[in-house]
């Protein structure tokens, strides 16, 4: 499965990595031969079977509906790159 | 007296509960051999005070003729995969460096109830994602092997957890956690001639350990032999109600259940196995560990494991998969690195952050893992990898009617040096290829010694075992461990 740059560029786009053009000419290749490492799944008859959800059976618990935490506001913050009234902040996104 | 740095777990907690010498000495003489082998780069933080502290509890509960707690006066390493509170954890990535959690994992609470103390944070393999800790952000962990030929090439202690590894090997620690995804605890164990063994998924918990590939992930102890393991093991396990796949089970008495007689056990030797390009030496192994086996009751049977050869290309579509959602939460926001240039925008902001912060194999696994999952692929490869996922666990399920246990190499090869085999990703992902189909059924699997190869470098043998028979595989590993006589240990050069 060859990958080109523009497949590159699009995926790290969805992945939200910024990449050069010279990065997107390394991964190209290399992202290809890992491609084509793994279409070999493509040759096993897999009709009929169910896709696996769990490796140990075991069943998701219910807990009960009460409040188990909270009131933990600075803790939450304590490793924020900017943290400004209690918020974490971000470059503003509403024009 | 021998030095207090060659003891392992259980002589240590025995030298300590039967008075030959104080929790405090054994943590000073392991704070010193740490301070004293930066050259390994096996610590990224060192944490003594912690160590002094666990031991001096240990001390004075003694004094005070209290029941010691199962752990108490054993200083042990931590793998900086597991978040500890107040010391800063960053998975040797450089997008969570400056990150100090402001809680504890629930692993690493669970040893500190049970009495140890931490030497420091352990270094490995960038988010655990390599085979050779030549991924960590803060340089490579260098084995304290070097081969017998006199050159003194730097060796890989092997990945994920190679500060683990190299750090139990050279007697700077008498134990470390270890987590295991394809084969993280397994392979560089074998690398340095030590024990490891990663339990069941779900034994151990995964709430405060940072996230790999959640399916997989399972944390597991790294040390001397099979007894300290399961001290370890042990004191890591449990019910935790904070981790959706945790089992809710007992921890059962692994040290005490102990027994290295085989008698009416059957051992199964997998062929698919056997790999073309294998060492022969890797091959005579196998051969003797069956020897060892038998010799300790079992019996020998061949099996067929048919999905083998499809159990890697699996893992790297489901474990990039995993990786590239759950480390999604690194967006310059919340904690860790933040780029931001000037008049940068929000999505420029993430985009720069995650370039900025994560390693070229960590940013490859992503993008395969992104690719997999995008619309229009998402069931020609993620689906198709969990149908043969199934098709895997289903060969195990059929090989239990005929074994209790499966004997395999750990690895394809002996350690390897730095550098020879980063430049290729294929290649590297290679070595994991006798330990990943096991992870992907979610079976407990440890590596024991069994020797070394021409060139003076340990050799690791694999158990494996059915759901939850962690003493079954903890057995068979001492079976072979007894009959190994395995007492190799590098010279200190560092």
């Amino acid at each position: 499965m060859s990958v080109d740059t523009a497949t590159v560029r699009r995926i790290a786009g969805l992945a939200r990595i910024a990449i050069t053009d010279e990065e997107a000419a390394r991964l190209a290749p290399e992202l290809g031969n890992i491609l084509d490492f793994i279409e070999q799944l493509g040759e096993v008859d897999t009709a009929g079977i169910a896709p696996m959800t769990a490796v140990i059976p075991n069943h998701l618990r219910l807990r009960d509906d009460v409040v188990t935490d909270g009131g933990i506001r600075d803790r939450v913050l304590a490793n924020a790159p900017q943290a400004e009234h209690g918020f974490f902040t971000v470059p503003k996104v509403i024009e | 007296m021998t030095e207090l740095t060659d003891l392992g777990i259980a002589a240590i907690r025995n030298g300590v509960r039967d008075g030959d010498f104080s929790a405090r000495e054994v943590a000073e003489a392991f704070n010193a051999a740490v301070a004293a082998a930066k050259p390994l780069n096996a610590f990224l933080v060192e944490t003594p005070d912690h160590a002094l502290a666990a031991a001096d509890a240990a001390d004075t509960a003694r004094a005070a003729g209290e029941t010691l707690k199962p752990m108490a006066g054993v200083p042990i390493g931590m793998k900086d995969l597991f978040c500890t509170k107040g010391v800063a954890t960053t998975a040797s990535s450089h997008i969570l460096e400056g990150f100090t959690p402001e809680y504890e994992s629930t692993v690493s609470q669970n040893l500190w109830n049970a009495g140890a103390g931490m030497l420091g944070k352990l270094n490995m393999d960038q988010f655990a994602m390599g085979s050779s800790n030549e991924t960590s952000y803060f340089g490579n962990v260098v084995s304290p092997w070097r081969r017998s030929d006199g050159g003194n090439a730097d060796l890989a202690p092997g990945g994920s957890s190679g500060g683990s590894s190299a750090a139990v090997a050279a007697r700077i620690a008498p134990g470390a956690t270890g987590t295991d995804t394809g084969g993280s605890i397994r392979q560089p164990a074998a690398f340095v001639g030590i024990s490891g063994i990663k339990p069941t998924y779900g034994r151990c918990s995964r709430w405060g350990t940072i996230a790999f590939a959640s399916s997989l992930d399972q944390a597991g102890p790294m040390a001397r032999d099979v007894r300290d393991c399961a001290i370890m093991l042990e004191a890591m396990a449990g019910f935790d109600a904070k981790d959706a796949t945790s089992l809710d089970l007992p921890v059962p008495q692994w040290e005490a259940q102990l027994n290295a007689s085989l008698k009416g056990k059957r051992v199964g030797i997998p062929k698919e196995y056997r790999v073309d390009g294998m060492p022969t030496e890797i091959e005579a192994l196998w051969q003797q560990g069956i020897a060892w086996l038998k010799d300790a009751g079992a019996e020998i049977v061949d099996v067929s494991l048919p999905h083998t050869k499809y159990a890697l290309p699996a893992y790297y579509i489901i474990a990039p998969a995993e990786a590239s959602s759950n480390l999604a939460r690194y967006d310059g926001v919340r904690y860790g690195l933040r780029d931001l240039p000037d008049g940068a925008n929000l999505q420029e902001m993430y985009a720069k952050t995650r370039a900025e912060g994560f390693g070229d194999e960590v940013k490859r696994r992503i993008l395969i893992g992104t690719y997999v999952l995008s619309a229009g692929f998402y069931d020609a490869y993620y689906t198709q990898a969990q149908k043969v996922r199934t098709l895997i666990a289903r060969d195990f399920q059929r090989a239990w009617e005929a074994c209790d246990v499966l004997l395999t190499p750990t690895a394809p090869s002996a350690a390897f040096a730095l550098d020879e085999k980063s430049a290729d990703p294929l290649a590297m992902y290679l070595n994991d290829v006798f330990t990943v189909p096991s992870s992907l059924a979610g079976l407990p699997a440890m590596s024991v010694p069994g020797g070394l190869d021409a060139a003076g470098l340990p050799l690791g043998l694999q158990i494996i075992g059915k759901p939850l028979d962690e003493q079954g595989v903890l057995n068979a590993a001492l079976a072979i461990e007894e009959r190994a006589g395995f007492t190799a240990r590098p010279g200190k050069w560092w």
